[in-house]
């Protein structure tokens, strides 16, 4: 009760430094519409009623997020556009070129920012020096999960190099067992894959070739490794997974059908919906090899007209950051929070892994943003990787003629 | 005043419906053409910069793969549909009973979306679902029918589920073309003794061939433009190997953030259909000159 009476009275203090009267308005555009999402947009949604400002919600669900990219391109061209978008790593730099988002710096260093984000995670939410966007949670990628009681009947540990994770595949294709639950779509086929670069090649190899994009590392014999690896993946999915969602590909790791899954931690949410119990039933631990690969929602703040809409969107980039948001939201949907001072008691021990390793990772330079999920390059560039990775994968093609291939797409793709 | 309205209300009535198409199809056909050879990325830009898009577009082997998609899946469904289309139009020609009934059934069909054919010929060619786990389940363990899954062969269920759904259409189109054909041409040619399949080669097909060309650009527009079909059936997978130019334009402008390079595409995809219609239209309006 104390802290509310606190927020409250520090938010009007930041609402009566803008204006004195204007009430705070903000018209937000966001995706989280399946069950759980929802619910979590909605805790933000009140906190921003009971603060005195006007929520004007506008979801649009479809195409992960294209349907709605569409919706603001066309607001964006209208001039008039919302006060906060849903939008994520390099897609804010983006449409700062284009010269349509805001400048929150003043709510960022009131609140102290700097200090409890993550520094890699911070330069996301800044264009140029100023902060136009609010980290909402961060995922991490490259987890595998398992199947305990399939580990235990097969006297397999998780694996903690790609060696140990191919012979335990072995070993399990022998017990009748499919190793990796997985499904066939582009974009799975490249979570997997930079599990795989972030694993053989290290972080440092991982910045070079899917950050910096640099040619020598794109061609390297790291990455003709790479490729050999995916080649033992494909070996390792079963023959129908053309096609599958996450989540089917998860329900298999559930009952059993398969051992492991490389999945970001949303597929824990099905786990935990399904009953299951992290360390008994379910184990999750990072995949082979060292770093952490991010994804991290937030909300971009875009130019908007009026005293009532500027005083709403400094309100909800405030509260988007606040700790208790953080709490509250990640609890829901199965991430973690950005900032690393909120208690973590309440959340699950993977959660609490993926805590901890967020804080070694990030003094060790090793966190990293994850290309697959458009954290670490722009669509284009993301894009091309995506197609040579997921043609290799759906083929015979040689590692070899795909490394080639994948140092000719990015250099076609600028 | 009365006469000026009369001479000139059909303009008048038909003013806004040109002014409409005039810019919403030509005006948004050339600004296409203009963004195409631009650098635009996520919002448009108007500063021409050559033909780098098109460059772009023919060095990428996802382009590629998906015009080779196109020729394959164009030439068979076209082929295939109106051959099979004509097949059941003459059976069902022999004054057969219940034949409304049977029409209808074929016919069905065309009344299904195409995402409903694309889900429904999903399950049914999903290898661990559909066909091939049923003949296993009846014992032929060896059996392999893994077309869905398998980037050589995907692209033929494709071919496969626009068959299905659009060769009866092209039956009912034969139909009507069968029925129109003069009944005392028949009539006489059955008192010379000409047998039956020599008065359909020699007489009633050749009297069909508008009805061909009506088919053929039907067709031929809906295999260019196909995209909810690729999508419900296999997402443009195993990889991209399912992928059409639709599909391509789709990727580029809305998940993607290059409209520059979705716009080139499109204005390729704009030229194969000029290919196959203008040659059509000019042979139409050549026709009623004469």
């Amino acid at each position: 009760m104390k802290r509310f009476v606190f927020a409250t009275a520090s938010t009007l203090a930041v609402v009566a430094g803008t204006s004195v009267l204007a009430e705070p308005q903000a018209e937000v555009l966001h995706w989280w519409t399946s069950g759980g999402e929802a619910k979590s947009v909605a805790v933000l949604q009140e906190e921003f009623a009971s603060n005195g400002g006007t929520w004007t919600d506008m979801p649009v669900a479809g195409g992960g997020g294209d349907a709605a990219m569409t919706a603001l391109r066309a607001r964006v061209l209208a001039g008039n556009a919302p006060t906060a978008v849903q939008l994520k790593g390099p897609a804010i730099q983006e449409w700062y070129e284009e010269g349509v988002l805001a400048d929150i710096s003043s709510v960022a260093e009131a609140e102290g920012w700097a200090d409890v984000l993550p520094a890699s995670i911070a330069g996301h939410m800044m264009c140029e020096g100023t902060w136009c966007a609010a980290p909402v949670n961060v995922h991490r990628v490259d987890w595998i999960w398992a199947n305990a009681d399939v580990l235990a009947a097969n006297g397999i540990e998780m694996p903690t190099t790609w060696d140990e994770f191919n012979a335990a595949a072995t070993k399990l294709m022998d017990a009748g067992v499919i190793p990796l639950a997985h499904g066939g779509q582009s974009w799975q086929d490249a979570t997997v894959f930079e599990a795989v670069v972030l694993g053989i090649g290290g972080p440092e190899f991982y910045q070079k070739a899917l950050v910096d994009l640099d040619p020598e590392a794109l061609t390297s014999d790291t990455m003709v490794q790479v490729f050999d690896q995916m080649r033992m993946m494909r070996g390792y999915v079963d023959e129908n997974f053309s096609g599958r969602d996450w989540n089917l590909a998860t329900a298999m790791v559930m009952n059993g059908e398969a051992a492991f899954q490389i999945m970001g931690d949303w597929a824990k949410g099905e786990f935990l919906a399904a009953g299951k119990k992290p360390g008994e039933d379910f184990l999750c631990a990072s995949t082979p090899g060292d770093g952490y690969l991010y994804n991290v929602d937030s909300f971009a703040m875009f130019n908007v007209d009026g005293d009532d809409k500027k005083a709403g969107q400094d309100l909800l980039a405030k509260l988007i950051v606040a700790p208790n948001f953080q709490k509250v939201f990640n609890l829901n949907k199965g991430s973690i929070p950005a900032r690393t001072d909120v208690a973590l008691d309440d959340f699950d021990i993977c959660a609490n892994l993926s805590a901890e390793d967020m804080g070694s990772t990030s003094a060790a330079g090793s966190l990293l943003p994850s290309y697959a999920h458009g954290m670490a390059l722009r669509g284009s560039q993301s894009g091309a990787i995506t197609d040579v990775v997921t043609a290799h994968f759906n083929s015979e093609m040689s590692s070899a003629d795909a490394v080639q291939q994948l140092a000719d797409a990015v250099a076609n793709s600028y | 005043m009365s006469e000026w309205l009369e001479n000139h209300l059909p303009k008048v009535v038909l003013a806004p419906s040109f002014i409409a198409v005039l810019i919403f199809v030509y005006g948004f056909i050339g600004w296409t053409a203009w963004v195409s050879l631009t650098r635009s990325k996520l919002l448009p830009k108007y500063e021409i910069k050559g033909f780098i898009q098109y460059e772009r577009l023919f060095d990428s082997p996802r382009w590629d793969t998906a015009i080779n998609n196109l020729y394959i899946f164009g030439a068979l469904f076209i082929v295939i549909a109106m051959v099979l289309g004509l097949l059941l139009a003459i059976l069902l020609d022999q004054k057969i009973r219940v034949e409304g009934a049977i029409r209808t059934i074929y016919l069905y069909p065309m009344a299904l979306s195409m995402i409903v054919t694309g889900t429904a010929w999903k399950w049914i060619l999903n290898p661990g679902l559909g066909i091939e786990s049923m003949v296993q389940g009846w014992g032929f363990t060896n059996f392999k029918f893994d077309w869905l899954v398998n980037p050589d062969y995907a692209i033929y269920t494709i071919v496969m589920a626009a068959i299905w759904q659009s060769s009866g259409f092209v039956m009912a189109l034969f139909l009507a073309g069968l029925r129109s054909v003069d009944g005392e041409i028949i009539k006489a040619a059955q008192v010379d003794g000409i047998p039956t399949w020599r008065i359909y080669t020699a007489i009633i097909i050749p009297s069909m061939a508008p009805i061909f060309l009506s088919a053929f650009i039907v067709l031929a527009h809906l295999a260019i433009k196909s995209f909810d079909l690729v999508i419900a059936l296999t997402g443009g997978g195993p990889g991209y190997a399912t992928d059409l130019p639709a599909t391509y334009m789709y990727a580029m402008a809305f998940s993607r953030g290059d409209i520059g390079q979705a716009a080139s595409s499109a204005m390729i995809m704009m030229l194969v259909v000029f290919a196959i219609v203008v040659p059509y239209l000019y042979s139409e309006l050549r026709a009623k000159n004469d």
